[in-house]
Protein backbone atom coordinates (compact mmCIF):
# COMPACT_ATOMS: atom_id res chain seq x y z
CA UNK A 1 0.00 0.00 0.00
CA UNK A 2 1.49 3.58 -0.64
CA UNK A 3 1.97 5.93 1.99
CA UNK A 4 -0.36 8.70 1.83
CA UNK A 5 1.28 12.08 2.55
CA UNK A 6 0.46 15.58 2.93
CA UNK A 7 1.14 17.59 -0.12
CA UNK A 8 3.53 20.67 0.19
CA UNK A 9 2.41 24.17 -1.45
CA UNK A 10 5.01 26.63 -1.12
CA UNK A 11 2.49 30.23 -1.03
CA UNK A 12 4.05 32.70 -2.29
CA UNK A 13 6.54 34.66 -1.91
CA UNK A 14 5.74 36.24 -5.34
CA UNK A 15 1.85 34.60 -5.09
CA UNK A 16 -0.43 38.26 -5.51
CA UNK A 17 -2.33 37.34 -2.70
CA UNK A 18 0.47 37.24 -0.12
CA UNK A 19 1.01 40.75 0.26
CA UNK A 20 4.60 41.29 -0.58
CA UNK A 21 7.08 38.48 0.18
CA UNK A 22 5.36 36.37 2.65
CA UNK A 23 6.71 32.46 1.60
CA UNK A 24 3.74 30.34 3.23
CA UNK A 25 4.97 26.81 3.32
CA UNK A 26 1.37 25.33 3.55
CA UNK A 27 0.93 21.74 4.48
CA UNK A 28 -2.09 20.33 2.64
CA UNK A 29 -4.18 17.37 3.34
CA UNK A 30 -6.45 17.20 0.44
CA UNK A 31 -7.39 20.83 0.07
CA UNK A 32 -7.40 21.86 4.38
CA UNK A 33 -4.45 23.16 5.75
CA UNK A 34 -2.55 20.78 8.30
CA UNK A 35 0.18 23.14 8.84
CA UNK A 36 1.36 26.71 7.79
CA UNK A 37 4.86 28.21 7.85
CA UNK A 38 5.69 31.38 6.98
CA UNK A 39 9.01 32.11 6.33
CA UNK A 40 10.03 35.46 6.87
CA UNK A 41 13.14 38.04 6.10
CA UNK A 42 12.78 38.24 2.39
CA UNK A 43 12.27 42.20 2.89
CA UNK A 44 15.12 42.25 5.53
CA UNK A 45 16.79 45.54 5.37
CA UNK A 46 18.54 46.13 8.43
CA UNK A 47 16.77 49.20 9.77
CA UNK A 48 17.49 48.93 13.57
CA UNK A 49 21.16 48.42 12.46
CA UNK A 50 21.05 51.06 9.86
CA UNK A 51 19.93 53.24 13.30
CA UNK A 52 22.51 52.64 15.24
CA UNK A 53 25.42 54.13 12.49
CA UNK A 54 23.39 57.60 12.48
CA UNK A 55 22.36 60.66 14.11
CA UNK A 56 18.89 59.99 15.91
CA UNK A 57 17.11 62.29 13.05
CA UNK A 58 18.39 60.68 10.27
CA UNK A 59 16.45 57.52 11.02
CA UNK A 60 13.02 59.24 10.41
CA UNK A 61 13.01 58.72 6.71
CA UNK A 62 13.89 54.88 7.70
CA UNK A 63 10.81 54.70 10.23
CA UNK A 64 8.30 55.50 7.17
CA UNK A 65 9.68 53.04 5.80
CA UNK A 66 8.94 49.96 7.84
CA UNK A 67 4.80 49.63 7.53
CA UNK A 68 5.05 51.45 4.53
CA UNK A 69 1.24 51.56 4.69
CA UNK A 70 1.40 53.91 7.90
CA UNK A 71 4.30 56.09 7.77
CA UNK A 72 3.54 58.81 9.78
CA UNK A 73 2.78 56.30 12.94
CA UNK A 74 5.82 54.48 12.49
CA UNK A 75 7.90 58.34 12.58
CA UNK A 76 5.77 59.29 16.10
CA UNK A 77 6.42 56.17 17.42
CA UNK A 78 10.46 56.66 17.13
CA UNK A 79 10.21 60.46 17.56
CA UNK A 80 7.96 60.05 20.61
CA UNK A 81 11.31 57.52 21.77
CA UNK A 82 13.54 60.38 21.41
CA UNK A 83 11.41 62.54 23.02
CA UNK A 84 10.99 60.61 25.70
CA UNK A 85 15.03 59.94 26.03
CA UNK A 86 15.80 63.56 25.94
CA UNK A 87 13.09 64.77 28.30
CA UNK A 88 10.84 67.01 25.97
CA UNK A 89 7.74 68.12 24.95
CA UNK A 90 6.55 69.34 21.54
CA UNK A 91 4.16 72.22 21.01
CA UNK A 92 0.52 71.47 21.92
CA UNK A 93 -0.51 72.73 18.30
CA UNK A 94 2.21 69.94 17.25
CA UNK A 95 0.41 67.40 19.26
CA UNK A 96 -2.66 68.50 17.43
CA UNK A 97 -1.22 68.14 14.49
CA UNK A 98 0.41 64.35 15.12
CA UNK A 99 -3.37 63.00 16.17
CA UNK A 100 -4.69 64.76 13.15
CA UNK A 101 -2.00 62.80 11.14
CA UNK A 102 -2.13 59.66 12.53
CA UNK A 103 -5.85 58.96 12.06
CA UNK A 104 -5.32 60.42 8.13
CA UNK A 105 -2.59 57.46 8.43
CA UNK A 106 -5.40 55.20 9.95
CA UNK A 107 -7.95 56.07 7.48
CA UNK A 108 -5.10 55.61 4.82
CA UNK A 109 -3.98 52.25 5.92
CA UNK A 110 -7.44 50.94 6.70
CA UNK A 111 -8.28 52.17 3.14
CA UNK A 112 -5.90 49.96 1.32
CA UNK A 113 -6.69 47.05 3.77
CA UNK A 114 -10.16 47.21 2.59
CA UNK A 115 -9.59 47.36 -1.12
CA UNK A 116 -7.04 44.52 -1.02
CA UNK A 117 -8.48 42.46 1.62
CA UNK A 118 -11.47 42.84 -1.10
CA UNK A 119 -9.57 41.96 -3.49
CA UNK A 120 -7.88 38.72 -2.09
CA UNK A 121 -11.32 37.99 -1.24
CA UNK A 122 -12.63 39.05 -5.03
CA UNK A 123 -14.49 41.87 -4.25
CA UNK A 124 -12.61 43.79 -7.77
CA UNK A 125 -14.51 47.23 -7.11
CA UNK A 126 -13.58 47.71 -3.12
CA UNK A 127 -10.20 48.79 -4.71
CA UNK A 128 -10.89 51.58 -7.05
CA UNK A 129 -13.59 52.88 -4.11
CA UNK A 130 -10.84 52.59 -1.87
CA UNK A 131 -7.71 54.07 -3.85
CA UNK A 132 -10.63 57.25 -4.94
CA UNK A 133 -9.89 58.45 -0.85
CA UNK A 134 -6.43 57.09 -0.64
CA UNK A 135 -5.78 59.85 -3.18
CA UNK A 136 -7.19 62.89 -1.56
CA UNK A 137 -5.81 61.92 2.03
CA UNK A 138 -2.50 61.47 -0.13
CA UNK A 139 -2.90 64.82 -1.36
CA UNK A 140 -3.03 66.06 2.30
CA UNK A 141 0.35 64.31 3.09
CA UNK A 142 1.77 66.03 -0.31
CA UNK A 143 0.58 69.46 0.97
CA UNK A 144 2.52 69.31 4.01
CA UNK A 145 4.89 67.07 3.76
CA UNK A 146 6.56 67.15 0.16
CA UNK A 147 5.92 63.18 -0.55
CA UNK A 148 3.03 61.33 -1.04
CA UNK A 149 3.76 58.63 1.21
CA UNK A 150 7.31 58.56 2.84
CA UNK A 151 6.76 61.94 4.55
CA UNK A 152 9.58 62.34 6.96
CA UNK A 153 7.07 65.19 8.80
CA UNK A 154 7.30 64.41 12.52
CA UNK A 155 10.88 65.85 14.51
CA UNK A 156 11.89 65.29 17.98
CA UNK A 157 10.08 68.51 19.52
CA UNK A 158 7.61 68.72 17.17
CA UNK A 159 6.72 68.74 13.20
CA UNK A 160 8.53 70.07 10.40
CA UNK A 161 6.20 72.67 9.21
CA UNK A 162 2.51 74.15 9.92
CA UNK A 163 -0.29 73.12 7.98
CA UNK A 164 -0.12 75.11 4.16
CA UNK A 165 -2.45 78.03 4.06
CA UNK A 166 -3.47 76.83 0.27
CA UNK A 167 -4.09 73.65 -1.06
CA UNK A 168 -2.00 72.59 -4.55
CA UNK A 169 -5.08 73.19 -7.11
CA UNK A 170 -5.37 71.59 -10.62
CA UNK A 171 -4.38 74.03 -13.40
CA UNK A 172 -7.41 75.02 -14.84
CA UNK A 173 -7.23 74.41 -18.56
CA UNK A 174 -8.98 72.42 -21.19
CA UNK A 175 -7.62 69.28 -21.97
CA UNK A 176 -8.47 66.08 -24.51
CA UNK A 177 -10.54 64.50 -21.30
CA UNK A 178 -11.53 67.31 -19.35
CA UNK A 179 -13.15 70.81 -20.08
CA UNK A 180 -11.68 73.70 -17.87
CA UNK A 181 -15.45 73.47 -15.20
CA UNK A 182 -14.32 69.75 -14.75
CA UNK A 183 -11.10 71.68 -13.54
CA UNK A 184 -12.83 73.65 -11.34
CA UNK A 185 -15.36 71.42 -9.63
CA UNK A 186 -12.31 69.71 -8.38
CA UNK A 187 -10.92 72.62 -7.40
CA UNK A 188 -13.81 73.33 -5.36
CA UNK A 189 -12.68 71.63 -2.69
CA UNK A 190 -9.32 73.29 -2.67
CA UNK A 191 -9.88 76.72 -2.96
CA UNK A 192 -8.80 77.36 0.55
CA UNK A 193 -6.52 75.49 3.33
CA UNK A 194 -5.15 71.99 4.19
CA UNK A 195 -7.76 72.04 6.75
CA UNK A 196 -10.57 73.58 4.73
CA UNK A 197 -9.90 70.74 2.61
CA UNK A 198 -9.19 67.95 5.25
CA UNK A 199 -12.94 69.23 6.47
CA UNK A 200 -14.26 68.46 2.94
CA UNK A 201 -12.94 65.10 3.30
CA UNK A 202 -14.44 64.28 6.32
CA UNK A 203 -17.73 65.53 5.57
CA UNK A 204 -17.65 63.24 2.15
CA UNK A 205 -16.04 60.37 4.07
CA UNK A 206 -18.92 58.57 6.10
CA UNK A 207 -21.14 58.36 2.65
CA UNK A 208 -18.32 56.76 1.53
CA UNK A 209 -17.73 54.29 4.27
CA UNK A 210 -21.75 53.58 3.80
CA UNK A 211 -21.01 52.65 0.35
CA UNK A 212 -18.58 50.36 1.49
CA UNK A 213 -20.64 48.83 3.85
CA UNK A 214 -23.41 48.35 1.09
CA UNK A 215 -21.14 46.73 -0.96
CA UNK A 216 -19.71 44.28 1.70
CA UNK A 217 -21.12 43.92 5.32
CA UNK A 218 -24.28 42.17 3.95
CA UNK A 219 -23.12 40.59 0.91
CA UNK A 220 -23.72 37.00 0.92
CA UNK A 221 -20.04 36.23 -0.50
CA UNK A 222 -18.06 38.50 1.65
CA UNK A 223 -19.97 36.90 4.52
CA UNK A 224 -19.01 32.55 3.42
CA UNK A 225 -15.68 34.12 2.93
CA UNK A 226 -14.85 35.85 6.33
CA UNK A 227 -17.73 34.89 8.96
CA UNK A 228 -16.04 31.83 11.15
CA UNK A 229 -12.78 31.79 9.55
CA UNK A 230 -9.86 32.46 11.76
CA UNK A 231 -11.44 32.42 15.05
CA UNK A 232 -9.22 33.73 17.66
CA UNK A 233 -10.20 33.62 21.13
CA UNK A 234 -9.62 36.74 23.47
CA UNK A 235 -8.07 34.94 25.83
CA UNK A 236 -5.20 33.26 23.18
CA UNK A 237 -5.62 37.11 21.80
CA UNK A 238 -3.84 38.23 24.66
CA UNK A 239 -1.44 35.49 24.75
CA UNK A 240 -0.64 35.70 21.05
CA UNK A 241 0.63 39.29 21.90
CA UNK A 242 -2.14 40.36 19.41
CA UNK A 243 -2.82 44.43 19.50
CA UNK A 244 -5.01 46.58 17.19
CA UNK A 245 -8.18 45.47 15.24
CA UNK A 246 -7.12 41.69 15.99
CA UNK A 247 -7.32 42.18 19.64
CA UNK A 248 -10.27 44.34 19.52
CA UNK A 249 -11.60 42.11 16.75
CA UNK A 250 -11.39 39.04 19.71
CA UNK A 251 -13.74 41.38 21.78
CA UNK A 252 -10.91 43.18 24.12
CA UNK A 253 -11.00 46.41 24.07
CA UNK A 254 -7.30 47.22 23.79
CA UNK A 255 -6.42 50.81 22.61
CA UNK A 256 -3.32 52.75 23.37
CA UNK A 257 -4.98 55.70 22.56
CA UNK A 258 -7.35 55.02 25.64
CA UNK A 259 -5.35 53.05 27.88
CA UNK A 260 -2.19 55.15 27.71
CA UNK A 261 -3.28 58.34 25.96
CA UNK A 262 -0.18 60.22 23.71
CA UNK A 263 -0.16 62.96 21.69
CA UNK A 264 -3.68 64.45 21.66
CA UNK A 265 -5.80 61.44 22.25
CA UNK A 266 -6.78 62.46 26.17
CA UNK A 267 -8.23 65.84 24.16
CA UNK A 268 -10.19 63.86 21.94
CA UNK A 269 -13.78 61.93 21.79
CA UNK A 270 -14.04 58.73 20.25
CA UNK A 271 -15.40 55.14 21.00
CA UNK A 272 -13.08 51.96 20.36
CA UNK A 273 -14.94 49.41 18.49
CA UNK A 274 -14.99 46.03 19.52
CA UNK A 275 -16.06 42.31 18.04
CA UNK A 276 -17.85 39.11 19.43
CA UNK A 277 -16.13 36.30 17.67
CA UNK A 278 -13.12 37.03 16.57
CA UNK A 279 -13.23 35.78 12.72
CA UNK A 280 -12.62 37.69 9.95
CA UNK A 281 -15.68 39.37 9.63
CA UNK A 282 -15.86 40.72 12.79
CA UNK A 283 -12.23 42.54 12.11
CA UNK A 284 -13.58 43.60 9.13
CA UNK A 285 -16.41 45.71 11.18
CA UNK A 286 -14.10 46.38 13.71
CA UNK A 287 -11.82 48.28 10.85
CA UNK A 288 -14.67 50.10 9.52
CA UNK A 289 -16.45 51.60 12.33
CA UNK A 290 -12.68 52.56 13.25
CA UNK A 291 -12.78 54.19 9.95
CA UNK A 292 -15.36 56.34 11.21
CA UNK A 293 -14.11 56.76 14.56
CA UNK A 294 -10.64 58.49 13.14
CA UNK A 295 -13.12 60.48 10.92
CA UNK A 296 -14.62 61.76 14.26
CA UNK A 297 -11.15 62.54 15.68
CA UNK A 298 -9.94 64.20 12.51
CA UNK A 299 -12.80 66.86 12.76
CA UNK A 300 -12.43 67.52 15.98
CA UNK A 301 -8.60 68.10 15.48
CA UNK A 302 -9.68 70.46 12.29
CA UNK A 303 -11.83 72.11 14.60
CA UNK A 304 -8.99 72.98 16.95
CA UNK A 305 -6.09 73.64 14.87
CA UNK A 306 -8.20 76.31 13.26
CA UNK A 307 -8.89 78.24 16.38
CA UNK A 308 -5.03 77.68 17.91
CA UNK A 309 -2.51 79.35 15.69
CA UNK A 310 1.10 78.79 17.91
CA UNK A 311 4.43 76.92 17.59
CA UNK A 312 4.94 73.36 15.97
CA UNK A 313 8.51 72.99 17.07
CA UNK A 314 10.09 73.36 20.19
CA UNK A 315 12.11 76.82 21.07
CA UNK A 316 14.65 74.48 21.57
CA UNK A 317 17.28 75.06 19.45
CA UNK A 318 19.95 72.46 20.83
CA UNK A 319 17.41 70.13 19.60
CA UNK A 320 15.34 71.67 16.87
CA UNK A 321 17.00 73.96 14.22
CA UNK A 322 16.45 77.44 14.02
CA UNK A 323 13.88 78.72 11.44
CA UNK A 324 15.53 79.65 8.07
CA UNK A 325 15.29 83.22 8.28
CA UNK A 326 17.05 83.14 11.48
CA UNK A 327 19.64 81.21 10.62
CA UNK A 328 20.45 83.13 8.05
CA UNK A 329 20.79 86.64 9.83
CA UNK A 330 21.83 85.49 13.42
CA UNK A 331 25.73 83.71 13.55
CA UNK A 332 24.69 81.45 16.91
CA UNK A 333 21.59 80.45 15.01
CA UNK A 334 23.61 79.36 12.06
CA UNK A 335 26.04 77.71 14.61
CA UNK A 336 23.24 75.44 15.66
CA UNK A 337 21.98 75.00 12.46
CA UNK A 338 25.40 73.17 11.48
CA UNK A 339 26.07 71.75 14.87
CA UNK A 340 21.92 70.00 14.36
CA UNK A 341 22.79 68.65 10.97
CA UNK A 342 26.02 67.20 11.39
CA UNK A 343 26.27 66.29 14.80
CA UNK A 344 22.56 66.14 15.93
CA UNK A 345 22.37 65.94 19.48
CA UNK A 346 23.40 63.80 22.58
CA UNK A 347 20.58 62.44 24.80
CA UNK A 348 21.52 61.35 28.31
CA UNK A 349 22.30 57.75 28.37
CA UNK A 350 19.27 55.66 29.41
CA UNK A 351 16.75 53.69 27.80
CA UNK A 352 13.14 54.13 26.97
CA UNK A 353 10.22 52.14 25.23
CA UNK A 354 7.70 54.32 23.61
CA UNK A 355 4.31 52.84 21.36
CA UNK A 356 1.87 54.19 19.72
CA UNK A 357 -1.65 52.72 18.64
CA UNK A 358 -0.32 52.03 14.83
CA UNK A 359 -3.77 51.52 12.62
CA UNK A 360 -1.91 47.68 12.65
CA UNK A 361 -1.78 47.51 16.42
CA UNK A 362 1.01 48.93 19.08
CA UNK A 363 3.98 49.97 17.20
CA UNK A 364 6.82 50.32 19.66
CA UNK A 365 10.84 52.12 19.55
CA UNK A 366 12.65 51.01 22.14
CA UNK A 367 15.78 53.04 22.57
CA UNK A 368 19.26 52.75 24.69
CA UNK A 369 21.55 55.95 24.21
CA UNK A 370 25.26 55.69 25.90
CA UNK A 371 24.69 59.51 25.53
CA UNK A 372 26.20 59.75 22.09
CA UNK A 373 25.11 61.49 19.10
CA UNK A 374 23.16 58.32 17.55
CA UNK A 375 21.30 55.46 19.17
CA UNK A 376 23.30 52.57 21.04
CA UNK A 377 20.51 49.93 20.36
CA UNK A 378 16.67 50.49 18.19
CA UNK A 379 14.44 47.89 18.63
CA UNK A 380 11.38 47.93 16.61
CA UNK A 381 7.95 46.13 18.37
CA UNK A 382 6.11 45.66 15.02
CA UNK A 383 3.06 44.08 15.43
CA UNK A 384 2.30 42.78 12.33
CA UNK A 385 5.33 39.71 13.25
CA UNK A 386 3.16 39.08 16.88
CA UNK A 387 0.43 38.52 14.22
CA UNK A 388 1.78 36.47 11.32
CA UNK A 389 3.12 34.36 14.36
CA UNK A 390 -0.12 33.22 15.01
CA UNK A 391 -0.69 32.14 11.31
CA UNK A 392 -0.65 28.05 11.98
CA UNK A 393 -3.00 28.58 14.80
CA UNK A 394 -5.60 30.55 12.50
CA UNK A 395 -5.14 28.88 9.17
CA UNK A 396 -5.30 25.32 10.54
CA UNK A 397 -7.99 23.49 9.73
CA UNK A 398 -9.33 25.59 6.85
CA UNK A 399 -9.35 25.40 3.39
CA UNK A 400 -6.76 26.44 0.88
CA UNK A 401 -8.73 29.23 0.01
CA UNK A 402 -9.13 30.75 3.34
CA UNK A 403 -5.24 31.44 3.85
CA UNK A 404 -5.53 34.44 1.34
CA UNK A 405 -8.91 35.86 3.81
CA UNK A 406 -6.85 35.59 7.22
CA UNK A 407 -3.61 36.99 5.16
CA UNK A 408 -5.64 39.77 4.50
CA UNK A 409 -7.22 39.97 7.88
CA UNK A 410 -3.96 40.06 9.66
CA UNK A 411 -3.46 43.16 7.83
CA UNK A 412 0.64 42.07 7.32
CA UNK A 413 2.93 44.55 5.57
CA UNK A 414 6.34 42.78 4.99
CA UNK A 415 8.44 46.24 5.58
CA UNK A 416 7.90 46.13 9.57
CA UNK A 417 7.59 42.01 9.89
CA UNK A 418 10.88 41.71 8.42
CA UNK A 419 12.16 45.35 8.67
CA UNK B 1 -41.52 34.32 13.29
CA UNK B 2 -41.47 37.58 10.81
CA UNK B 3 -37.92 38.41 11.52
CA UNK B 4 -37.54 34.86 9.73
CA UNK B 5 -39.68 35.25 7.12
CA UNK B 6 -38.06 38.82 6.76
CA UNK B 7 -34.93 37.24 6.05
CA UNK B 8 -35.54 34.59 4.29
CA UNK B 9 -37.23 36.46 1.39
CA UNK B 10 -34.65 38.88 1.78
CA UNK B 11 -31.79 36.34 0.84
CA UNK B 12 -34.48 34.67 -1.94
CA UNK B 13 -34.58 38.38 -3.42
CA UNK B 14 -30.88 38.98 -3.39
CA UNK B 15 -31.50 42.26 -1.92
CA UNK B 16 -27.98 43.19 -0.35
CA UNK B 17 -26.67 42.27 -4.19
CA UNK B 18 -28.80 44.75 -6.02
CA UNK B 19 -27.79 47.12 -3.37
CA UNK B 20 -24.29 46.53 -4.30
CA UNK B 21 -25.28 46.98 -7.86
CA UNK B 22 -26.68 49.97 -7.23
CA UNK B 23 -23.87 51.86 -5.72
CA UNK B 24 -21.81 50.61 -8.90
CA UNK B 25 -24.35 51.34 -11.27
CA UNK B 26 -24.73 55.04 -10.05
CA UNK B 27 -20.89 55.90 -10.89
CA UNK B 28 -21.48 54.68 -13.99
CA UNK B 29 -22.98 57.78 -14.65
CA UNK B 30 -21.28 59.73 -12.37
CA UNK B 31 -18.65 61.83 -13.48
CA UNK B 32 -14.91 60.39 -13.74
CA UNK B 33 -12.47 61.26 -11.37
CA UNK B 34 -9.74 59.64 -13.12
CA UNK B 35 -6.86 62.02 -14.11
CA UNK B 36 -5.75 61.01 -17.73
CA UNK B 37 -1.99 61.30 -16.72
CA UNK B 38 0.38 62.44 -19.61
CA UNK B 39 -1.69 64.93 -20.69
CA UNK B 40 -3.40 65.91 -17.19
CA UNK B 41 -1.32 66.16 -14.34
CA UNK B 42 -1.91 65.91 -10.27
CA UNK B 43 -1.68 69.40 -8.43
CA UNK B 44 1.89 69.75 -6.92
CA UNK B 45 2.28 71.30 -3.45
CA UNK B 46 5.37 73.69 -3.27
CA UNK B 47 6.89 71.55 -0.48
CA UNK B 48 7.32 68.69 -3.20
CA UNK B 49 10.56 66.46 -3.29
CA UNK B 50 11.46 65.43 -6.35
CA UNK B 51 14.81 65.38 -8.61
CA UNK B 52 17.15 67.68 -6.93
CA UNK B 53 19.14 70.45 -8.79
CA UNK B 54 21.52 72.73 -7.31
CA UNK B 55 20.67 76.88 -7.80
CA UNK B 56 22.68 79.87 -9.05
CA UNK B 57 22.50 83.39 -8.13
CA UNK B 58 20.46 85.70 -10.01
CA UNK B 59 24.20 86.82 -11.55
CA UNK B 60 25.28 83.32 -12.17
CA UNK B 61 27.28 82.85 -9.94
CA UNK B 62 26.65 78.99 -8.16
CA UNK B 63 25.21 79.31 -4.84
CA UNK B 64 26.30 76.11 -3.39
CA UNK B 65 29.67 76.93 -1.14
CA UNK B 66 30.69 73.59 -0.87
CA UNK B 67 29.81 73.53 3.57
CA UNK B 68 29.48 69.81 2.81
CA UNK B 69 26.10 70.41 5.59
CA UNK B 70 23.89 68.26 2.77
CA UNK B 71 26.59 65.65 2.63
CA UNK B 72 26.95 64.92 5.96
CA UNK B 73 22.92 64.96 7.01
CA UNK B 74 21.92 62.39 3.92
CA UNK B 75 20.73 59.58 5.85
CA UNK B 76 21.55 57.32 2.89
CA UNK B 77 24.97 58.63 1.96
CA UNK B 78 24.06 59.35 -1.67
CA UNK B 79 25.90 62.78 -1.99
CA UNK B 80 29.92 62.97 -2.07
CA UNK B 81 31.44 66.42 -2.55
CA UNK B 82 34.71 67.01 -3.34
CA UNK B 83 35.84 70.92 -2.90
CA UNK B 84 38.75 73.09 -4.11
CA UNK B 85 39.49 76.97 -3.69
CA UNK B 86 38.99 78.28 -7.32
CA UNK B 87 41.05 80.48 -8.88
CA UNK B 88 39.56 83.70 -7.52
CA UNK B 89 39.74 82.25 -4.26
CA UNK B 90 37.05 80.98 -3.24
CA UNK B 91 35.69 77.80 -2.14
CA UNK B 92 33.96 75.95 -4.47
CA UNK B 93 33.06 72.23 -5.18
CA UNK B 94 34.95 70.44 -7.74
CA UNK B 95 32.91 67.51 -7.74
CA UNK B 96 28.85 67.57 -6.29
CA UNK B 97 27.58 63.58 -7.14
CA UNK B 98 23.91 62.43 -5.87
CA UNK B 99 23.71 58.62 -6.29
CA UNK B 100 19.48 58.62 -7.23
CA UNK B 101 19.63 54.41 -6.52
CA UNK B 102 20.36 55.77 -2.88
CA UNK B 103 18.71 58.96 -2.45
CA UNK B 104 15.57 57.95 -0.08
CA UNK B 105 14.10 61.66 -1.29
CA UNK B 106 13.70 62.47 2.37
CA UNK B 107 14.57 66.37 1.80
CA UNK B 108 16.64 67.07 4.63
CA UNK B 109 19.75 68.01 2.21
CA UNK B 110 17.67 71.09 1.09
CA UNK B 111 16.60 71.60 4.81
CA UNK B 112 20.54 71.65 5.77
CA UNK B 113 21.40 73.69 2.97
CA UNK B 114 22.39 77.11 4.23
CA UNK B 115 22.33 78.82 0.95
CA UNK B 116 19.11 77.35 -0.64
CA UNK B 117 21.50 75.34 -3.11
CA UNK B 118 20.71 72.12 -3.18
CA UNK B 119 16.74 71.82 -3.59
CA UNK B 120 14.48 69.22 -4.67
CA UNK B 121 13.00 70.33 -8.01
CA UNK B 122 8.83 69.04 -8.43
CA UNK B 123 10.22 67.70 -11.47
CA UNK B 124 8.81 64.07 -11.18
CA UNK B 125 9.09 62.45 -14.53
CA UNK B 126 12.47 61.28 -15.38
CA UNK B 127 14.23 58.17 -15.88
CA UNK B 128 17.54 56.96 -16.60
CA UNK B 129 18.75 55.00 -20.22
CA UNK B 130 21.99 54.33 -19.72
CA UNK B 131 24.11 52.69 -16.68
CA UNK B 132 25.98 55.24 -14.52
CA UNK B 133 23.21 57.67 -15.70
CA UNK B 134 21.83 57.55 -11.94
CA UNK B 135 24.96 59.40 -10.73
CA UNK B 136 23.83 63.34 -11.18
CA UNK B 137 26.92 65.12 -11.78
CA UNK B 138 27.42 68.80 -10.31
CA UNK B 139 26.39 69.86 -14.43
CA UNK B 140 23.85 68.20 -14.41
CA UNK B 141 22.17 68.85 -11.37
CA UNK B 142 23.30 73.02 -12.34
CA UNK B 143 21.49 72.49 -15.09
CA UNK B 144 18.42 71.33 -13.78
CA UNK B 145 18.62 74.02 -12.00
CA UNK B 146 18.70 76.72 -14.54
CA UNK B 147 16.01 74.74 -16.39
CA UNK B 148 13.65 75.07 -13.68
CA UNK B 149 14.75 78.22 -11.96
CA UNK B 150 11.62 80.22 -12.22
CA UNK B 151 9.61 77.30 -10.63
CA UNK B 152 12.16 76.66 -7.68
CA UNK B 153 12.23 80.09 -6.75
CA UNK B 154 8.68 80.27 -6.86
CA UNK B 155 7.65 77.16 -4.80
CA UNK B 156 10.24 78.50 -2.09
CA UNK B 157 9.19 81.77 -2.24
CA UNK B 158 5.41 80.12 -1.44
CA UNK B 159 6.87 78.04 1.23
CA UNK B 160 9.20 80.53 3.19
CA UNK B 161 7.08 81.42 6.07
CA UNK B 162 6.74 78.00 6.99
CA UNK B 163 10.29 77.11 7.37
Amino acid sequence: MPEIRNYTLNFGPQHPAAHGVLRLVLELDGEVIARADPHIGLLHRGTEKLAETKPYNQSIGYMDRLDYMSMLCNEHGYVRAIEQLLGIEAPVRAQYIRTLFDEITRLLNHLLWLGTHGLDVGAMTMFLYCFREREDLMDCYEAVSGARMHAAYYRPGGVYRDLPEQMPRYPEQRSKWHSEADFKRRNEARQGSLLDFIEDFTNRFPGYVDEYETLLTDNRIWKQRTVGIGVVSPERALQLGFTGPMIRGSGFAWDLRKKQPYAAYDQVDFDIPVGQNGDCYDRYLVRVEEMRQSNRIIKQCVAWLRENPGPVMIDDHKIAPPPRAEMKADMEALIHHFKLFTQGYCPPAGEVYAAVEAPKGEFGVYLISDGANKPYRVKVRAPGFAHLSAMDEMARGHMLADVVAIIGTMDIVFGEIDR
Amino acid sequence: MLQTMRDYLRSLLLLELFQGLGVTGRYLFKTKFTVQYPEEKAPLSPRFRGLHALRRYENGEERCIACKLCEATCPALAITIEAEPRADGSRRTTRYDIDLFKCIFCGFCEESCPVDSIVETSCYEYCFEQRGEHIMTKERLLAIGDQYEAEIAAARAADAPYR
